[in-house]
């Protein structure tokens, strides 16, 4: 299946390889704990934060509940525009159509601006089949397409590099495909971002097809968002004649004033600024200014099966901007590629077995990689609920039920005994077995108390089963001892 | 069945559960949020503006109408750029004290050849102070696009305090979706190598912003 790294184990068995490795373990501490205490501060500075999070969520949630209506409103104002829209199924029908669109053109490569979803169905490998060399130009992707690597944070992708390796990569790998990097490069950040300003500037003044997702599409106007940072989407999105944009269904806000709400919790959730360096929008195509070819593929892929469950269906109001991954306590530990997809981390634990259903070990077991310390939920701009999602997702696995897979309802058969359960198992005794972990979880079950059964489901009731599960106590112990010093100061 | 249909259809069919007499768009979302922080007068947003663009490394100037082609001229030389693109309704008087050649835009520049001007002057749409940005809508004293992102040094001229507004939701009141348009926070920046803030992988490495208001 696109997306699913093939051969990938199963989450416990990646996150215990990547809890191993020392240098990643390092790398994606400084950098989780970074951004964390940056964003905390970016978002202390609006005073109406709670405010901006709840009209997102509304939002995103009355978009969903009419997402038929704005896709042909979309599609209605995108194609006045001078656009042409194309709707892709899943990920086969997508890349086809884009591979087809590129050798309309006659060209044989293509530069491309950072987007999951083209990750998430696998493009490039699709491209490279066909004998088109898709270039990635954010930085951070060059990095890892550089070092023939996999993406392991949504917003950071090389997350996982220091700046040794990259020089390294960069050193040995620039001049194989195009412009080499200076004699005698450093491991500065500023010389490091200077040869990859060469190395790419030479391909996008020459590129004729440009590639990306977007971050909004606005039904009313018909226009596209790309956020950005470094500059290379403002080259993808202008310079070529032709651009390809491959967005999935889910990202539509009905109209312009909707992004008075994102363009301000966006950029201060995932970069931790009051606004990224570029934001471009554009309507179609305009005379005389960018490309006068203008293509939006609208990708399902999975997506219109997640919307069919009540419960999973606000993972669709993801903006993508990993605040979520930044606070995860397991994320930290075990890194992105533990997570077997482009979507790693909290969101990722919820996405991807939604996206992709829970055939494969490594789907079946992500909505266990999570303590439950609802950190996520905290942090996220649009109040998604992870762990609710998660707990949802794993009852489902342990006792089966419907889902819609492909537009089509079936019913799963509980997993007592598959190979999912056991993978579930191991990632539950994963958790279990690290007190941080499950102090954060306690911590959760007791704000949510009045939800809980009396036995936890999925493999959690194979746990609890053999323990009487106790009512779970308005304050966890730990809190309690903490608060009361231990209970020296008398307090109840 | 055409993709199309089969994903309406699948929508559809997902959103069963759904009331066709949901909760309409204008009473769906609760906008409880501010208009803009801090209510300031128009000095104190003109300053916030300067506050924030300095803060993101922009490097900020003032100057009076009179004052601003002296400015201007200045800026370039210390850039050393023998060469300033232009856009097409750049008001003249901006470059009338001299300095670099003028290279005007053309619709059949090539960005090759735009890639060996160093400098570009431009005017913008508007500025928010808020969050330091300004937005160009690309009309007549902007160009297109890729003006402001070839060179390395850009200078905005922005008019105070008329284009300032305070905040993002009265910005986007301001801005016609139909156009492109391009906002810009400080110089292009990366932090993708180990998370340390670089200036400048592809657009301008250097922006300044002139105020321009006032006797
Ligand atoms: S789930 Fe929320 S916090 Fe996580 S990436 Fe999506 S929007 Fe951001």
């Amino acid at each position: 299946m696109s997306g699913t790294f093939v051969g990938m184990p199963a989450f416990p068995v990646a996150a215990r390889e990547a809890v191993g490795d020392g240098t990643l373990r390092a790398n994606l501490r400084h950098a989780t704990h970074t951004i964390r205490a940056k964003r905390a501060n970016a978002v202390a500075e609006v005073s109406d934060w709670a405010a901006l999070r709840e009209a997102g969520k509304q939002i995103k949630d009355h978009t969903l509940r009419r997402l038929d209506d704005y896709l042909v409103q979309l599609e209605e104002a995108v194609t006045a525009a001078g656009g042409v829209v194309h709707w892709a199924a899943d990920a086969d029908e997508a890349n086809r159509i884009v591979t087809a669109l590129v050798k309309e053109t006659g060209e044989s490569e293509v530069v491309k601006v950072k987007s999951m979803a083209t990750q998430e169905i696998g493009l490039n490998e699709a491209l490279e089949a066909e004998g088109i060399r898709a270039y990635e130009t954010d930085l951070a992707e060059l990095i890892v397409q550089l070092g023939k690597d996999r993406p392991s944070h949504i917003l950071v992708p090389a997350i996982h590099r220091n700046r040794g390796e990259i020089r390294d990569i960069f050193a040995r790998e620039m001049g194989e495909w195009g412009r080499a990097a200076p004699e005698g490069l450093t491991d500065t950040p500023a010389e490091l971002a200077e040869a990859a300003r060469l190395h790419l500037r030479e391909k996008f003044l020459r590129a004729k097809v440009g590639i990306s997702g977007a971050n909004f599409m606005v039904a009313e106007t018909g226009t596209l968002v790309v956020v950005e940072s470094e500059g290379n989407g403002r080259m993808c999105l202008t310079l070529p004649e032709t651009l390809i944009s491959v967005v999935g269904i889910e990202k539509i806000v009905p109209t312009w004033r909707d992004l008075e709400v994102f363009l301000q919790t966006l950029p201060r959730s995932s970069t931790a600024e009051r606004m990224n360096p570029y934001t471009s929008t554009w309507t179609g195509t305009s005379d005389g200014d960018g490309p006068r070819v203008f293509h939006l593929v609208l990708l399902d892929n999975g997506r219109t099966d997640t919307l069919a469950d009540e419960v999973g269906r606000q993972a669709l109001r993801c903006i993508r901007c990993s605040a979520c991954l930044n606070v995860c306590p397991v994320y930290e530990r075990a890194g992105g590629h533990a997570y077997g997809s482009v979507y790693p981390g909290p969101i990722g634990a919820i996405l991807s077995p939604q996206l992709r259903g829970t055939a494969s070990e490594i789907d079946a077991s992500l909505p266990y990689a999570s303590s439950l310390c609802g950190a996520c939920y905290e942090v996220c701009p649009v109040a998604i609920d992870i762990p609710e999602v998660l707990v949802h997702l794993r009852e489902r696995i342990a006792e089966g039920g419907e889902v819609t897979r492909e537009g089509n309802k079936v019913v799963l058969r509980p997993a007592k005994g598959h190979a999912a359960e056991r993978a579930a198992m191991r990632a539950a005794r994963w958790a279990f077995a690290r007190p941080g972990v499950l102090r954060a979880g306690q911590r959760l079950a007791s704000r949510t108390r009045r939800l809980h059964p009396r036995s936890l489901p999925g493999p959690g009731r194979a746990w609890s089963a053999t323990r009487d599960l106790p009512p779970v106590p308005a304050e966890p112990f730990r809190d309690w001892w903490q608060r009361t010093n231990g209970g020296k100061d008398g307090a109840k | 069945m055409s993709s199309r249909e089969r994903i309406l259809g699948r929508v559809r069919r997902a959103l069963a559960d759904v009331p066709r007499d949901d909760t309409p768009y204008e009473r769906a979302v609760e906008r409880a949020y501010l208009r803009e922080h801090g209510g300031l007068g128009v000095e104190a947003t003109v300053d916030l503006l300067a506050e924030n663009l300095a803060d993101y490394r922009a490097i900020v100037h003032r100057a009076t109408e009179e004052e601003l082609p002296a400015v201007i001229m200045r800026l370039l030389a210390e850039h050393g750029s023998p060469y300033v693109l232009v856009p097409p309704g750049l008001p003249p008087e901006w470059l009338s004290a001299g300095g670099p050649t003028r290279v005007d835009d053309r619709a059949e520049s090539t960005p090759a050849e735009l890639d060996g001007v160093a400098s570009v002057v431009t005017g913008c749409a508007v500025a928010i102070a808020e969050t330091g940005t300004i937005v160009l809508d690309g009309g007549p004293e902007q160009g297109r696009r890729r003006i402001t992102l070839i060179p390395d040094h850009h200078i905005c001229v922005v008019r105070v305090p008329d284009q300032v507004v305070a905040s993002v939701p009265q910005a986007l009141g301001r801005l016609d979706p139909a156009r492109p348009l391009t906002w810009i926070s400080g110089p292009s920046a990366t932090s993708d190598i180990e998370l340390d803030r670089v200036e400048g992988v592809h657009g301008p490495r250097t922006l300044e912003v002139v105020l321009v208001g006032g006797e």
